[in-house]
């Protein structure tokens, strides 16, 4: 589950089991106040109720204590968001095209290929394009997803840690096969991945200039 | 509350100047033949979306193929939501038991508009009618999920203009049943009961009936606007035309997010209406739940696009819809610490309506904390379109609304039919319920996270455990779900006879017979109490 394949991905899987445990201690001691007082409080141990119709001081310790924790939540999640909004220049810029039901990739230089192959620890950074229908590009492994909509020119980015394949889908329902829009994303260390871009280059008889040392200079 | 001796006479099931036969009952304006008339349309729709639900179950018991092709299972889980949201969720809670008590509780003969309430009624069977037409026509039942996206709702050649028109009347149904129990309860409250000696469901009835005339008419409109668009190659939400696919995102959730309060609000209502009953005291902080429950319907409705995170908003927009979206889990948080602390102190009797209560309680608090979850941006961009998505909403719709609709149920079961149910068979379908519940959505939270979308199919084969467990949960809470329907059953026709008021509760329909006559009072109450008072219960030496 937790793989780090991704700086997102810590910083996501940290804030949710922030979040999650907060919650869980909260919800456990609802639970105990709750089954206690049904125990405590039954009509047998306890024949006479007392009746108190409130208390404006602990109203407003459980309004303030929750908005200061979901204001807390809310922070980490901002921040996570602007990490993940802020694309770096340098980033290896590629062409992604959702259609029902596959996903097409392009490189600089017009190679095309179905699944993504990327250098490992650089930026890359995906313009998203839909030619009939929504879409949603979606990397599980990286915390990442982007609507991939027509007419509409979505972007977004990330950088591998380490040299693996990962599963990318489809998360916005877009008819007959979307369950098999799936492909993977490839990373590669640096030689490798230029050695793979050369000879996709060669094949598809496109020009070939390396984009990892482009990517290193600029 | 007001003390009268209860009525003689026929009730509303013997009213000899009432219509015969079934003539009596679609032509009726009385508001209680109107929530029976509900109640049983909406069985029949619920019934059937719980089977197309336990067919889904089974469909992903394994990867690939399992009983349908994906043509069928992409109708199946479209149809589910229509049907559970449009026919069952929205209506369910105000406009059976809301209609059949919210007049009795506040001491009033009838809704303001008993015509207009026949006429809601009709709507809703027309646009239920309609919905079901649609799966019969050539081209198939919808495929495009409950939400009708655009562009994909264009495309695709199944029956999305049917489906649509049937939203569209049926919100109609939804805008009138809101009118009229405003202006009800604005007009026609008995003497004495002035705001604040409202029962807290009225009020949680009262907000939801300003986001039915508020929200409804976007939905309406945003349909209108889909069927000028393909009517008339207007350019408006369809890329192919110029139009803008996100604008219809929007559209479509500044009514449906809205939409989601509709159906939860009455729940809430339900909860803090049975939860003093059964404790025996009064409830904790009476105003903190009424006002919630207005904070919870305006910041409702401003908080939408937090179902739109990965669509590509501007920073502001995404800032703005987060910080809502937490600001509206307060109002949630106050009414359950209240609920908890109305526990307090009191004199506990578990019962099978507390029962349900209960496990409402724990699971709306997990659709909660999963809700922080999804509105916490980073985390949201993670798990939107997931089962985490999934795994939330039906805690939070089912799990809530759907066990409060059952707490009602066994509630005001004597009070509506007159007759008392079994109740250890009660007990035991509560507690498969709650077991079988838990068991299916809980293991779509890991699903979720794991990184399966929603939606979908087919499965990857590591996702195989998780599918499994809920599919044996749907099993279980079905089995739940049959022994609740068979023991009411069986309690209508064997039933003992009902008291005119068999729980000790102290608000205004448990003042007249079981079942209420024609028009609920023969003479109108003066009230002179607020709704919870159980003073009478306390050790002598500590009241007042």
């Amino acid at each position: 589950m937790f793989e780090g394949s991704s700086p997102f991905s810590d910083y996501v899987d940290t804030t949710f089991l922030l979040i999650s445990g907060v919650s869980l201690l909260v919800l456990v001691g609802l639970l105990v106040a709750m089954v206690a007082f049904v125990i405590r409080y039954s009509r047998k141990r306890n024949p006479h109720p007392t009746n108190i119709e409130g208390n404006i001081p602990l109203e407003i310790t459980w309004t303030v204590i929750p908005l200061i924790l979901f204001m807390g939540m809310f922070y980490l999640g901002w921040k996570g968001y602007l990490m993940q909004a802020a694309i770096p220049e340098n980033a290896l810029p590629l062409k992604v095209t959702g259609q029902m039901w596959k996903w097409t990739f392009e490189y600089p230089n017009g190679v095309t290929t179905d699944t993504l192959r990327v250098p490992v620890n650089a930026p890359v950074k995906l313009d998203l394009r839909s030619i009939d229908v929504n879409h949603s590009f979606y990397i599980p492994a990286f915390r990442i997803k982007k609507d991939v909509i027509p007419n509409r020119g979505n972007q977004m980015w990330f950088t591998v840690n380490k040299v693996a394949a990962y599963d990318i889908a489809c998360a916005e329902y877009c008819g007959l096969n979307h369950a098999y829009m799936y492909t993977k994303v490839i990373a590669k260390d640096t030689a490798a991945f230029e050695a793979w871009y050369a000879d996709m280059s060669a094949k598809q008889s496109k020009s070939y200039t390396p984009l990892t040392a482009a990517t290193n200079t600029k | 509350m007001a003390t009268t001796a209860v009525e003689t006479g026929p009730d509303f099931y013997h009213e000899p100047s009432a219509r015969k036969g079934l003539r009596g009952w679609i032509f009726s304006t009385d508001h209680k033949r109107i929530g029976i008339l509900y109640g049983v349309t909406m069985m029949v729709f619920f019934t059937v979306a719980v089977i197309i639900g336990l067919l889904i179950r089974l469909e992903l018991l394994y990867p690939g193929k399992t009983i349908v092709d994906p043509q069928t299972y992409n109708t199946f889980f479209t149809l589910h939501g229509i049907m559970m949201i449009f026919l069952f969720i929205i209506p369910g809670l105000p406009a059976v038991f809301g209609n059949f008590l919210l007049p009795i509780m506040i001491g009033a003969k009838d809704v303001f508009f008993p015509r207009l309430n026949l006429l809601s009624w009709w709507l809703f069977l027309a646009g239920g009618v309609l919905a079901l037409v649609s799966l019969a026509l050539p081209g198939g039942p919808a495929d495009t999920g409950w939400t009708f996206y655009v562009p994909y709702s264009v495309r695709t050649t199944t029956n999305v203009l049917p489906a649509l028109m049937a939203a569209f009347i049926l919100g109609f149904s939804s805008i009138l049943t809101g009118l009229n129990f405003i202006t009800t309860i604005h007009r026609m409250r008995a003497p004495g009961m002035d705001w604040f000696r409202m029962p807290l469901f009225t009020w949680s009835l009262y907000a939801t009936g300003w986001i039915q005339i508020l929200a409804t008419p976007i939905i309406g409109i945003t349909l209108l606007l889909v069927a000028i668009e393909r009517w008339f190659g207007v350019g408006i939400f369809d890329p192919a035309l110029g139009g803008d696919p996100v604008l219809y995102q929007h559209l479509f959730w500044i009514y449906s997010h809205p939409a989601v309060y509709i159906m939860v609000l009455p729940g809430l209502g339900v909860v803090s209406e049975i939860l003093p009953v059964f404790a025996r005291r009064t409830i904790f902080g009476y105003k903190f739940i009424a006002y919630s429950s207005l904070a919870i319907a305006f910041i409702g409705s401003l908080v939408w696009a937090h179902h739109m995170f990965t669509v590509g908003m501007s920073d502001t927009g995404m800032f703005i819809f987060s910080f809502l979206t937490f600001l509206v889990s307060i109002p949630s948080a106050i009414k359950v610490f209240n609920w908890i602390a109305t526990l307090y102190k009191g004199s506990i009797d578990p019962d099978v309506p507390l029962l349900y209560v209960l496990s409402m309680i724990v699971q709306f608090c997990i659709g909660g904390f999963t809700g922080l979850l999804l509105g916490t941006l980073a985390v949201n961009i993670h798990v939107q379109d997931t089962y985490f998505v999934v795994g939330h909403f039906h805690y939070v719709m089912f799990g809530g609304t759907g066990f409060a609709l059952f707490a009602a149920l066994h509630y005001w079961f004597p009070k509506m039919f007159g007759r008392m149910y079994a109740k250890r068979p009660a007990i035991v379908a509560w507690l498969l319920a709650t077991i079988g519940f838990n068991l299916l959505y809980f293991p779509m939270f890991f699903l979720g996270y794991l990184g399966m979308p929603r939606r979908y199919y087919d499965y990857l084969p590591e996702y195989t455990i998780y599918h499994q467990i809920s599919t044996v949960g749907s099993w279980v809470l079905a089995l739940g779900l049959l022994v609740m329907v068979v023991n009411l059953i069986v309690a209508l026709r064997k039933g003992a006879k009902a008291s005119a008021n068999p729980w000790g509760s102290k608000t205004l329909e448990w003042t007249v017979a079981s079942p209420p006559p024609m028009e609920n009072f023969h003479e109108i109450p003066v009230v002179t109490k607020g709704p919870y008072d159980y003073s009478e219960y306390e050790r002598p030496h500590e009241t007042k």
